[in-house]
């Protein structure tokens, strides 16, 4: 890669790792929409848009640059206390996160579309339009509080603001001193932290060089405490903190400068300001400095209790009212963001960035197909070992040969570790993907004028890279579905007694080694006579198979293709895009998809997957001379079957087993290889989501973990095979797909009647 | 003698830019670091001739770093460069109250860091 492809994947990466984390936390701010918003998300977010913006403008991305800092300077507003967080900002910055997502999904392309360039634009004005202001002071709480003038030099604007805050709702207000040992001090720093969290806001964090020297390291964590001071010095026993009030003297108004919008310079006037060296390159405007300026640069932190501080372990009284506020809202996800927050939290977040590797996963595949091929080796070791254990004519010593065998279960066991270590690391969380979707949900709901709830559960299952990536899209459609056709509107909600809301919910649960996604909603259902009758309307299929089908296999109707129930092309769906695209691409992914639908009580889409499709434990069979590999994990049980068993009920051929009807299938047919009339049939039952088949074969060979390549040129499109895997004996065979089997195990019947 | 120069940026792509265009003046070598956190553990570590902080960070922000430095008898000489971005011109300010000798406005071109520091350790 040349170093500008380089340094352009490197912005993209870390672009979008940017707009992931804007995006959980955005998603937190929906979800705690009406209360009041927790400042460190609103600071993430901030921070986010932040270093977006510096990033873009570092890589000469101007659009997004330019984007990115419209969407800071609202945050800005919003942080600094200056805009309150109504419907329209939330909006406002989702839609921008829409827009950044398109943007940076162009400049990976290298593409700029004029389309995109005006969305920039008119979302960058009404950016700058929206908001209410919120009401100014009069009077700076900041000069109420006993802070050190040098302290306050180094506090940012954000800091200060935060402190404001707290003095304005009258939260009690603390140093929180702890002296640390320089080999451990970052863990030590974050464990305080961690503990004080839950406690309150922890505003500024204060390194003093005190106590210094070459053993140690302290720090002033100034804390605003939503809990009493006996709670909070029982909660930081067994740790180094030492705790000290920060008196605040009453409100008395006094005359200064507000702080308007309109005023945006005048922040708390500072020491700092009054004492900048005059300088030719910095233009800034000149503040009338309030209190005198002491030396620019302190000696040292305020390490010691002033004659203004209390130390609470003497038991002064309580400094100042408990805040009455909720001060963090109750989350309602259902489960844990699935990553820590980049460029969030105290030292934890910064350290992961140390401790996180971004592999390009090609490499990751490249390294599987290795561990494919020593699988390979090991299979034949085993092979060699056991001839050898078997032929007595060989010359090899009894303990040779145990030891031989020995090693060779090690080597197994070494390899299986390598193998799931290797499948762990192209593991994510689905969770990643369902954020995107929510954004798209609450978009879409606005535009068609529905009340809808989205419900995310299970966003913390985990699935290979790979799909993940492929889910979004077949997700994306069947949401809109959703909306689309099945929420009904609020009215038509009440008039039929439901709830004026309408839910749709998207779940994920892992089952074994498959995954299931579950995308329901309680809205208007299937009419399978509708579906019927339209499907005959277009010839998919004759009366009399009509007749012959199931309210299910009515249902499933809705997969093929040039089946579209859209009365009208909305924007949302019906866009020449069918479920049958949908169901492809889950097939894709050796995956299916199954439909369940109550009139009047909504739908439910189960997409069934496998976690990972790189390596897979497999089933080889034989049938007509030839080898196949089935996945086991589709593999419910083997039985063995006499050809006076088989059954044919309306024209197709069953089993029973063990009192109910299983379809079947023999593979030869299917592929149309001559048949064998052998004395037995094996039949593999293979099952996924609600779907059991029965597939004759002549032979089992044996089980074998087998990595999976895709199939090119003529063989791709072959219906029914996955991919090609080599075996053992170095010998390539197809892998079936008993996703598509199961399909065809349904609809092959349907054609022959 | 290669002089050390500490990078203190959260945002990895920025950090390497800088630590890039750092490196690409002979003599002198970049050790980046990704929170005022981090920083304050490799202050000790090395003699830095140079110190390329960002102000808005999460744990410990840049101010408290300058005054870190400042107020340490041993690091006190040690020149540092504030990077900012537009808007904030109230943090740099401050930055510089408290003995930052430079300041860069993001975006910056690498060659205006590169004169930048090059003026000011006298390389030629």
């Amino acid at each position: 890669m040349s170093t500008a492809g380089k340094a352009l994947a490197e912005f993209i990466a870390e672009g979008t790792e940017i707009l992931e984390s804007l995006s959980r936390d955005l998603l937190l701010l929906d979800q705690q929409r009406g209360t009041e918003p927790d400042p460190e998300v609103i600071n993430g977010i901030f921070r986010a848009a932040h270093s977006l913006k510096g990033l873009a403008a570092l890589f000469g991305q101007e659009r997004i640059a330019k984007l990115a800092h419209q969407t800071e300077d609202l945050l800005d507003r919003l942080r600094l206390g200056k805009l309150s967080l109504d419907d329209q900002v939330l909006d406002g910055l989702i839609e921008s996160l829409d827009v950044l997502q398109s943007l940076l999904s162009e400049a990976s392309r290298e593409e700029a579309t004029d389309s995109l360039g005006e969305r920039v634009t008119t979302l960058g004005q009404r950016l700058a339009d929206l908001g209410t202001v919120a009401s100014a002071s009069d009077e700076d709480p900041l000069d109420r509080l006993d802070l050190p003038a040098q302290v306050r030099a180094v506090f940012t604007e954000y800091e200060e603001h935060r402190l404001r805050e707290n003095v304005r709702r009258g939260v009690a207000l603390y140093r929180v001193r702890a002296a640390f040992d320089l080999s451990d001090f970052d863990t030590g720093l974050t464990e305080l932290n961690a503990r004080l969290k839950p406690l309150g806001e922890v505003v500024s964090t204060l390194p003093s060089s005190e106590p210094g020297g070459l053993s140690g390291i302290a720090f002033d964590l100034i804390f605003g405490a939503k809990v009493s001071s006996e709670e909070l010095t029982q909660k930081l026993e067994g740790t180094p903190a030492q705790l000290f009030s920060i008196g605040i003297r009453p409100a008395t108004p006094s005359p200064r400068p507000s702080e308007s919008e309109s005023e945006p310079e005048a922040v708390a006037p500072t020491l700092a300001a009054a004492s900048v060296p005059a300088r030719k390159t910095a233009k800034r405007k000149p503040r009338a400095p309030k209190a005198p300026t002491p030396e620019v640069v302190a000696e040292e932190v305020v390490a010691t209790p002033t004659a203004k501080t209390t130390v609470l372990r003497a038991l002064e009284s309580e400094p100042a009212a408990e805040t009455t506020e909720a001060h963090v809202p109750v989350r309602t996800l259902v489960q844990d963001p699935p990553t820590s927050r980049s460029g969030r939290g105290e030292g934890e977040s910064a350290r992961s960035l140390t401790q996180t590797v971004r592999v390009d996963i090609s490499r990751l595949d490249a390294l599987m197909n290795t561990v494919g091929e020593l699988l390979l080796i090991k299979a034949n070791l085993q092979r060699m070992v056991e001839s050898v254990r078997q032929d007595p004519g060989t010359s090899l010593s009894k303990a040779w040969g145990q030891e031989l065998s020995r090693e060779t279960r090690q080597l197994e066991r070494k390899l299986d570790a390598l193998q799931e270590g290797l499948l762990e690391a192209r593991m994510v969380p689905v969770g990643q993907v369902f954020d995107r979707l929510a954004r798209l949900v609450r978009r879409i709901a606005r535009e068609v004028g529905k009340e809808i709830d989205f419900i995310i559960g299970g966003g913390d299952v985990e699935l290979d890279k790979l799909i993940v990536e492929e889910l979004s899209d077949p997700l994306m459609h069947i949401i809109r579905n959703a909306i689309d056709h099945g929420a009904e509107s609020p009215e038509a909600r009440l008039a039929v007694g439901k709830p004026r809301r309408a839910r749709i919910s998207l779940h994920a649960e892992q089952k074994g080694n498959h995954v299931v996604i579950e995308v329901s909603d309680d809205g208007a259902g299937i009419d399978e006579l509708g579906v019927r009758e339209l499907a005959l309307r277009k010839g998919l299929i004759t009366e009399a198979q009509a007749r012959e089908m199931s309210r299910r296999e009515l249902l499933n109707l809705i997969f093929l293709p040039g089946f579209s129930t859209a009365r009208s092309v909305s924007e949302l769906s019906g866009r020449g895009v069918g479920l049958d695209v949908v169901k492809n691409n889950i097939g894709n992914l050796s995956g299916i998809i199954d439909v369940w639908s109550e009139r009047g009580q909504g739908t439910a889409f189960h997409l069934t997957l496998p976690v990972t499709l790189a390596i897979i434990r497999a089933l080889v069979v034989g049938v007509s001379g030839r080898t196949y590999a089935v996945p086991l994990n589709s593999v419910l049980e083997i039985l063995s079957v006499k050809p006076a068993e088989i059954r044919t009920v309306e024209r197709r051929e069953v089993l029973d087993v063990r009192g109910s009807t299983l379809p079947l299938m023999r593979l030869a047919r299917v592929f149309g290889h001559p048949e064998h009339h052998p004395d037995r049939y094996f039949v593999v039952v293979a099952g996924l989501a609600q779907e059991r088949l029965g597939i004759a074969v002549d032979e089992l060979q044996g089980q074998q973990d087998i990595v999976v390549k895709s199939l090119g040129g003529r063989l791709q499109g072959v219906r029914g095979i996955s991919g090609a895997a080599d075996l053992a004996n170095r010998r390539t065979v197809l892998v079936l797909d008993v996703g598509a089997l199961l399909e065809e195990g349904m609809s092959t019947e349907r054609r022959r009647a | 003698m290669t002089s050390k120069i500490l990078i203190v940026e959260d945002s990895r792509a920025s950090r390497e830019l800088i630590a890039a265009t750092v490196e690409s003046i002979p003599g002198l070598e970049a050790i980046p670091s990704s929170s005022g956190l981090e920083a304050l553990k490799l202050l000790p570590q090395h003699d830095f001739a140079l110190i390329i902080t960002d102000i808005n960070m999460p744990d410990i922000n840049g101010l408290e770093l300058i005054r870190f430095v400042k107020s340490n008898p041993a690091l006190r000489d040690t020149p540092l460069f504030i990077i900012t971005t537009e808007g904030r011109e109230t943090d740099r300010d401050r930055g510089l109250a408290l003995g930052a000798v430079e300041y860069l406005v993001k975006p910056f071109s690498p060659r205006s860091l590169e004169e930048l520091v090059r003026r000011y350790l006298q390389l030629a």
